[in-house]
C-alpha cells in the first residue's frame, strides 16, 4: 500500500466508527486541522466538538461526556495532551473509570519544527504512571485502524501517540491486532529489536538488515502497546535470543526501554540495551536532522545491539 | 413559590443533613466542616424540590446529576444521600476509615448516587459542561447541577468550561458558587479576590443570579427561573451565587477562618447537633 497520511486514517476510522456508533464523539482544542478531524466535524457536526485552546477544559468535558455514556476520542498535540492535561486526565477521566481516548499528536521528533516546546519524549512516562491506563503508539495505517477500533470497543482510557504524517503499511489490510500484544514482524535469533512507533519500527526492520550483513540474526517486535507490555511476547524473546534492544522516539527512563527493562529485571534478567532519547530536551530541525542528532537512526539500534555481543 | 409547609420540610432536611455531616466529621474527629455546613442548604432544595432521581435506581434514565466540584464538602452530600435513601445511614460511621465506600472527596465508583468524580478544585465544571452536552446531543430533559465554591473559582479551568458552557448553549446547566468568602489561607477578598464574581460570569455570557445560600424561597426561585430561561434548549446557562457562611448552624466554626479543615471531637460535634435542635 502506498503511504498514508496517519491522521488521515485517524479520521476515517473514527468516522466509520460513528457511522455505526452515535456514543462516538470527538474533541479538539483548536487543532482540528493540524489533527486532520475536520471531515469528522462536517459529517457529524454536533459530535465535532472543537473547544478552542483549552486543553485541560477538553479532557474534562471529555470525561463528562464518558459519564452521559458517549465515547468521547480527544486530540492535541502530546505535548499539551500529556503535560498540560495530566492531572485533568488522571483525575476526571482515570480515577473516576471513565472511558476517555486521549491522542496525543506529534510524538516525539516527529513535532520538527515545532521544536522542544512541542516535542514530547515525556508523555509514555507519565502516562505509565496512571494506573489501568492503555497506552498505544500505532506504527503504521493499518494498525491505527485496527487499533482505533480496539481502542472503542474497550470500556477504558486509552491514550495513544499518533504520527501525523504519511507511513508505509507494515501490515496487510486484514492483519487483526489486540490492545496488548504486540506484533513479531521478523523472526531471529541472536537478539530482539523491540520498537515503538512509526519512526522507529521501520528502524528497527533496516537495523535487522544491517545486523544480518555482519552475521547476526536479529528478531523485530512492533510492541505497538506499552501498557499494558506484551510479557508473554517480551519474556519469550529474552529466552529465544538472550538479548534485548529497545527502540523508541521518546526517552528510555519510564518509556519502552524503562518498561521492558523493569520486566525483565524482575521475571528474567537479561542484557538490554536501549535506543531513545536520553535526559535532554527536544530542539528544532528537519525530522531526518533530528533522528541523525537523537541517535534514532537504524545504524544507532544496530550498534546498540552488536554491544551486547561484546 | 414555595409554601410554608414545603419550607418547613426544606428546613427539616437541612438540618438533618447538618447533624448527619456534623456526627459523621465528628466520628472520625477531622475533616472539611466548613465548606460541608455552607452547602448544607442548597443540597436541601436540590435533592428535596428540585432534581427528579430515585434512590433505589441511581442511573435511571432521565435524572437530573449533581457535580460537586469542591468535592472535599462530600460529607454533606453523603449525609444527604444516606437520608434519601441511596445507601443505609451506617455508611456515615465510616467516613475516610480504609475501605469506606465514603471518601474525603466524591468519587462516583464509590458511592451511589455520586454523579461524577472530584477532588482536584477546578475540574467539575468542566465534567458538568461535558454531562449537560451528553445529555443535550441524546435530547434528554435533563438538568445536570454543579457546585463550585469561591476558593476554587480561582482555578483557571473554571473559566474555560465558561466560555465553553456559553458557546454550546447548555442552559441544562445550572451551577452554584457556594461564596462563603472564606478560604483555607483567609478571607478571599485577601487572598484573591474574585471581585466582580457576578459580572464576570455574565462577561462570560451566562444567566447570573444571586441570593442567600440559605434561604430556601431565594433559591427555588433563582433556579426555577434558571430553569425557565433555559427551557427547550434555548437561553444560557445558569450560574446562582450564592451567598453562604462557612460552617452555617455550628456555632464552634460558624465564619471561622480554620474551619476549612479542621479537627471535631465527637463531644464537640454532639453539641453542635444538640443546639441544631
Amino acid at each position: 500500500m502506498a503511504d498514508k497520511e496517519m491522521r488521515a486514517v485517524y479520521c476515517e476510522t473514527l468516522q466509520g466508527l460513528a457511522e455505526k456508533n452515535r456514543d462516538i464523539v470527538i474533541l479538539e482544542a483548536d487543532l482540528m486541522r493540524a489533527s486532520g478531524t475536520m471531515p469528522f466535524k462536517t459529517a457529524f457536526p454536533e459530535r465535532g466538538i472543537d473547544v478552542g485552546v483549552a486543553e485541560a477544559n477538553m479532557v474534562g468535558v471529555a470525561a463528562g461526556l464518558s459519564a452521559a455514556g458517549k465515547i468521547p476520542f480527544a486530540a492535541t498535540f502530546g505535548c499539551f495532551a500529556s503535560r498540560r492535561t495530566f492531572d485533568q486526565f488522571f483525575l476526571s477521566a482515570n480515577y473516576a473509570r471513565l472511558n476517555v481516548k486521549l491522542t496525543g499528536t506529534d510524538p516525539g521528533i516527529s513535532a520538527a519544527f515545532n521544536g522542544g516546546t512541542h516535542m514530547p519524549f515525556e508523555d509514555i512516562g507519565m502516562m505509565r504512571l496512571v494506573p489501568g491506563l492503555t497506552i498505544i503508539e500505532p506504527s503504521d495505517p493499518v494498525s491505527l485502524e485496527k487499533l482505533v477500533e480496539a481502542s472503542a470497543a474497550h470500556y477504558g482510557c486509552v491514550y495513544m501517540r499518533l504520527h501525523r504524517k504519511p507511513v508505509a503499511s507494515l501490515y496487510p489490510a486484514d492483519e487483526s491486532f489486540e490492545l496488548g500484544k504486540g506484533k513479531v514482524l521478523k523472526d531471529g535469533n541472536d537478539v530482539t529489536i523491540i520498537a515503538l512507533g512509526a519512526i522507529m519500527v521501520p528502524e528497527a526492520l533496516k537495523a535487522a538488515e544491517l545486523l544480518k550483513e555482519k552475521g547476526f540474526s536479529a528478531a523485530v517486535i512492533d510492541i505497538l502497546t506499552v501498557k499494558p507490555l506484551d510479557r508473554e511476547l517480551v519474556l519469550k524473546y529474552a529466552a529465544k535470543t538472550g538479548r534485548i534492544v529497545t527502540a523508541e522516539n521518546h526517552q528510555t527512563a519510564g518509556g519502552l526501554g524503562g518498561a521492558v527493562a523493569e520486566l525483565l529485571a524482575e521475571e528474567r534478567p537479561t542484557p538490554v540495551a536501549m535506543v531513545g532519547i536520553r535526559d535532554v530536551f527536544g530542539e528544532v530541525g528537519t525530522q531526518d536532522w533530528l533522528q541523525q542528532h537523537f541517535k534514532l537512526t537504524a545504524a544507532d539500534i544496530a550498534g546498540k545491539a552488536m554491544g551486547l555481543f561484546a | 413559590m414555595l409554601d410554608q409547609a414545603e419550607i418547613s420540610g426544606l428546613e427539616d432536611f437541612a438540618r438533618e443533613i447538618r447533624k448527619k455531616t456534623l456526627y459523621t466529621i465528628g466520628t472520625l474527629g477531622v475533616g472539611h466542616i466548613g465548606g460541608a455546613l455552607s452547602i448544607a442548604d442548597i443540597l436541601a432544595l436540590l435533592y428535596g424540590k428540585e432534581m427528579r432521581y430515585d434512590p433505589a435506581d441511581p442511573a435511571m434514565e432521565n435524572r437530573d446529576l449533581l457535580v460537586l466540584s469542591k468535592g472535599h464538602a462530600g460529607p454533606a452530600l453523603y449525609a444527604a444521600l444516606a437520608i434519601k435513601g441511596f445507601f443505609p445511614l451506617d455508611w456515615l460511621d465510616t467516613l475516610n476509615k480504609g475501605g469506606t465506600r465514603l471518601p474525603s472527596h466524591c468519587d462516583r465508583t464509590k458511592t451511589p448516587g455520586i454523579d461524577m468524580t472530584t477532588g482536584s478544585l477546578g475540574q467539575g465544571l468542566s465534567a458538568a459542561c461535558g454531562l449537560a452536552l451528553g445529555r443535550k446531543i441524546d435530547r434528554k430533559d435533563v438538568h445536570v447541577f454543579a457546585v463550585i465554591g469561591d476558593g476554587e473559582s480561582q482555578e483557571g479551568q473554571n473559566w474555560e468550561a465558561a466560555m465553553f458552557a456559553a458557546h454550546y448553549g447548555l442552559s441544562n446547566l445550572i451551577a452554584f458558587t457556594d461564596y462563603n468568602k472564606l478560604q483555607i489561607d483567609g478571607p478571599v477578598d485577601e487572598i484573591m479576590s474574585l471581585s466582580d464574581i457576578e459580572g464576570k460570569w455574565k462577561s462570560f455570557g451566562w444567566h447570573v443570579q444571586r441570593c442567600s445560600g440559605h434561604d430556601f424561597a431565594a433559591m427555588h426561585e433563582a433556579v426555577a427561573a434558571a430553569k425557565a430561561q433555559g427551557k427547550d434548549g434555548k437561553g444560557k446557562p445558569s450560574m446562582i451565587i450564592l451567598d453562604t457562611i462557612k460552617g452555617k448552624g455550628a456555632a464552634f466554626c460558624e465564619g471561622k477562618v480554620e474551619n476549612h479543615n479542621m479537627p471535631v471531637s465527637i463531644e464537640t460535634a454532639r453539641q453542635a447537633i444538640a443546639e441544631l435542635g
